[in-house]
């Protein structure tokens, strides 16, 4: 059961952690974000010295490997204000693994601190800044994939459709088993490749048989993996981050 | 009609990556797993739909946990009250101590043949090479078991054995190995199976079946089932031996109807079985019928090792009804003989390894993408991916080493890449001059990057990171000049 979780009042100031795969491969998504924290009023702090959550040596079994990297990111957020991360499996690993990680080590206090203090990006758009959008858009088809931290780990399945639901032009279309992995999973794509082939190519035509246009995730991995299968088949459906999604239609 | 004519199809869970490449390329596979997945999610959302899931789940994990934290204690209360009740009671350390004890009660009868109930158990002890190699014929009577043992299969789904083949599949094995005419029709096909299994059930001289919940304050051993075939397995014969392992114990008959409940509709569906069996004694003085012997084998084949880590534990908690395998997209798209284990799926890969070491299953904890749909359909609430994730751990030589195999997919090429990463990662100036240089000769970045791009192109780095991208935000801010 996904535990009641209550949000703060709109904050002055957030942390923003932008994650290593916005960092490298989609920084503008990481900037259309930030733009639309700043829209809101709120001053977004960008701790320099982020790097990466951890999450890629977790899954694989390293652990005193994910520990020193996610203990460096402990020291990125002194003052008390929200973290927001792009990202539901970035999030999902600070808010629902580091406490886990330092249990019973000197730095568990810090890490659950942390934990408290860390939203998905939708998330607090949707139940901090209660964000109202203006759509300025074409008419569109779009899809939605949410990843599977973000749904499940993170209990935040309506958060991404409840934003665009507010995009006037946009009509949100219902893809088969929505709720199915498309098979990124980290390294799991690596380590099974062929396992993965099977999913992404599942989801890809599943979202080319809702009639989809263009689709939007929450997780950089998954617009990763889905993007590229279908721009490795020469498919006209492009996707992006929900945050570039959103900023360009309404700024 | 003989079921012992050809050799047994065999997966190991060793060539996991092989027997994903098959069956992935088997469209038959792919797309009877995948009708009958949709159609087990279906019924599973339907059925709980005016339930209060959460809660019942609250509860059924609770159930497990309080049986298990009580486990040495509850099994001793179980055998005294089974011993009190005329249940025979027997310990087996292994699988092979646990079709010994099997063995030698058929040979004190002189049994030649066996009938049994489903018992996933029985499959983890190998318990019908074993009474075939004493010349004791065992039959399955369960119809997916009778299809897959017909076939010389193993069993691809803990709760629906033949769920891998389809009508066609089974109209062909129903006309070659029981030489009843051809037809598609699956009611003339069970009421052949039925007519066949009947005649077998009067001439067994034991029946043996599995064992859904042992009840340790009455000593009554539950069975689930639709057919009937594990009443008439329990009953027929004059020796009835049920196997189970030890983690099936529960404290009250009370704690059976949630448990009840939970199983039946989170396995196929439905709100209650056709039969639900409470085996309390063999025969009485005045009765008509029912077993003059029955027997509880108590196994533990590597239950009590999971039984000391306060994590692993919780894998003890299974109350076997295939969710997780119905809901994972791994399984649903490989099927269950790819794992080459007796439970495939999810919890397969979380309970194998402590079977069979982790260097015979080092591909199962990794063969799951972590997105969590096992454990959120899970009733007893077992946290399967953080499950999959400790292995993994152990895998590498990162865990507590408590594993039979810990350590044993280590490799210093993997280890030494993950020491680079944490070095980069906590160097945060050399982690930014690094991304930074890698996306100004994102030009260099090769199209090709091994297995990925078989099937998607490549990702290339953006030319900018988002580091240099907010430094120049932030200075644009100051000079009024962002848009």
């Amino acid at each position: 059961m996904t535990p009641v979780k209550c949000y703060p009042s709109k904050p002055e100031k957030v942390y923003f952690f932008g994650t290593c795969l916005i960092d490298m491969f989609y920084p503008e998504a990481g900037l259309d974000a930030i733009r639309l924290l700043e829209r809101e009023g709120i001053e977004v702090i960008f701790p320099e010295d982020q790097t990466c959550c951890g999450q890629p040596a977790h899954t694989s079994g390293y652990q005193s490997q994910c520990r020193a990297v996610a203990l460096a990111q402990l020291d990125l957020f002194p003052d008390p204000w929200p973290i927001v991360v792009p990202s539901g499996s970035c999030g999902g690993m600070m808010s629902t693994h580091y406490p886990h990680l330092f249990a019973g080590t000197e730095h568990e206090a810090r890490a659950k601190d942390v934990a408290g203090r860390v939203f998905e990006l939708t998330e607090f758009l949707v139940h901090v800044c209660h964000l109202k959008l203006d759509d300025r858009g074409e008419p569109q088809k779009l899809a939605m994939h949410t990843s599977c931290s973000a749904r499940r780990e993170m209990g935040l399945a309506e958060t991404g459709p409840a934003l665009l639901a507010q995009l006037g032009q946009v009509e949100l279309v219902e893809q088969a088993r929505t709720a199915e992995c498309c098979g990124f999973g980290g390294t799991f794509a690596v380590r099974h490749p062929e396992v993965s082939a099977a999913m992404v190519e599942d989801k890809t035509q599943a979202i080319e048989a809702a009639g989809a246009e263009h689709f939007v995730t929450s997780d950089c991995g998954c617009l990763m993996n889905i993007a590229g299968r279908f721009d490795h088949r020469k498919a006209s459906v492009k996707g992006e981050h929900i945050a570039s999604y959103l900023w360009r239609r309404t700024s | 009609m003989s079921v012992q004519s050809e050799p047994v199809q065999t997966f190991t869970p060793g060539e996991f990556h092989r027997q994903a490449h098959d069956a992935l390329g088997n469209p038959q596979i792919r797309s009877n797993f995948r009708k009958a997945m949709d159609g087990l999610m279906a019924k599973r959302r339907d059925v709980f739909s005016d339930w209060d899931l959460e809660v019942l789940r609250d509860l059924g994990a609770n159930i497990r946990m309080r049986a298990l934290a009580k486990l040495p204690d509850l099994l001793e209360q179980l055998e005294a009250n089974c011993q009190a009740n005329g249940i025979r009671v027997h310990w087996a350390e292994d699988g092979d101590e646990a079709c010994r004890i099997v063995g030698e009660i058929c040979e004190a009868r002189g049994a030649k043949a066996v009938i049994k109930g489903k018992s996933m158990v029985s499959e983890e002890m190998h318990l019908n090479e074993h009474l075939e190699a004493a010349g004791i014929e065992a039959l399955e009577s369960d119809l997916g078991e009778y299809l897959v043992q017909l076939n010389r299969q193993t069993p691809s789904h803990i709760i629906m054995p033949a769920i891998h083949l389809n009508t066609d599949e089974i109209a062909d094995i129903m006309h070659d190995k029981t030489g009843i005419e051809r037809t598609r029709d699956a009611d003339a096909m069970t009421a052949a199976a039925r007519l066949q299994l009947r005649k077998r059930f009067m001439n067994a001289d034991v029946g043996v079946s599995g064992v859904n919940f042992a009840v340790a304050e009455t000593g009554t051993l539950c069975l689930v089932e639709n057919e009937g075939n594990g009443r008439m397995t329990t009953t027929v014969p004059p020796v009835h031996i049920a196997v189970t392992g030890i983690e099936k114990v529960v404290e009250h008959l009370r704690d059976v109807p949630p448990l009840y409940a939970l199983l039946t509709r989170s396995a196929t569906g439905q709100h209650v079985t056709t039969y639900f069996n409470m085996i309390g004694s063999p025969r009485k003085p005045g009765e008509h019928d029912g077993p003059e012997e029955v027997h509880l084998v108590l196994v533990d084949n590597g239950r009590s090792r999971i039984y000391q880590d306060d994590e692993l534990l919780d894998t003890l908690r299974c109350i076997r009804c295939g969710a997780c395998m119905n809901h994972c997209p791994v399984y649903t798209r490989v099927g269950g003989h790819t794992y080459g284990t007796t439970y495939p799926g999810p919890i397969g890969s979380i309970l194998m390894p402590h079977i069979m070491g982790l260097e015979a299953t080092k591909d199962l904890p990794t063969a799951s993408s972590l997105c969590g749909a096992c454990g959120e359909v899970c009733p007893v609430k077992i946290p399967i991916p953080d499950l999959l994730v400790r292995l993994r751990k152990e895998s590498v030589g990162e865990g507590r080493g408590n594993v039979a195999g810990a350590g044993t997919k280590r490799s210093k090429k993997e280890a030494a890449a993950w020491k680079a990463f944490q070095w980069l990662a906590t160097h945060p100036f050399v982690w930014r001059v690094g991304t930074s240089v890698a996306g100004k000769l994102r030009a260099l970045t090769p199209s090709r990057l091994g297995v990925w791009t078989d099937y998607r192109t490549a990702p290339k780095p953006a030319g900018t990171t988002l580091h240099a991208l907010v430094k120049r935000h932030q200075a644009n801010k100051t000079h009024g000049e962002d848009r």
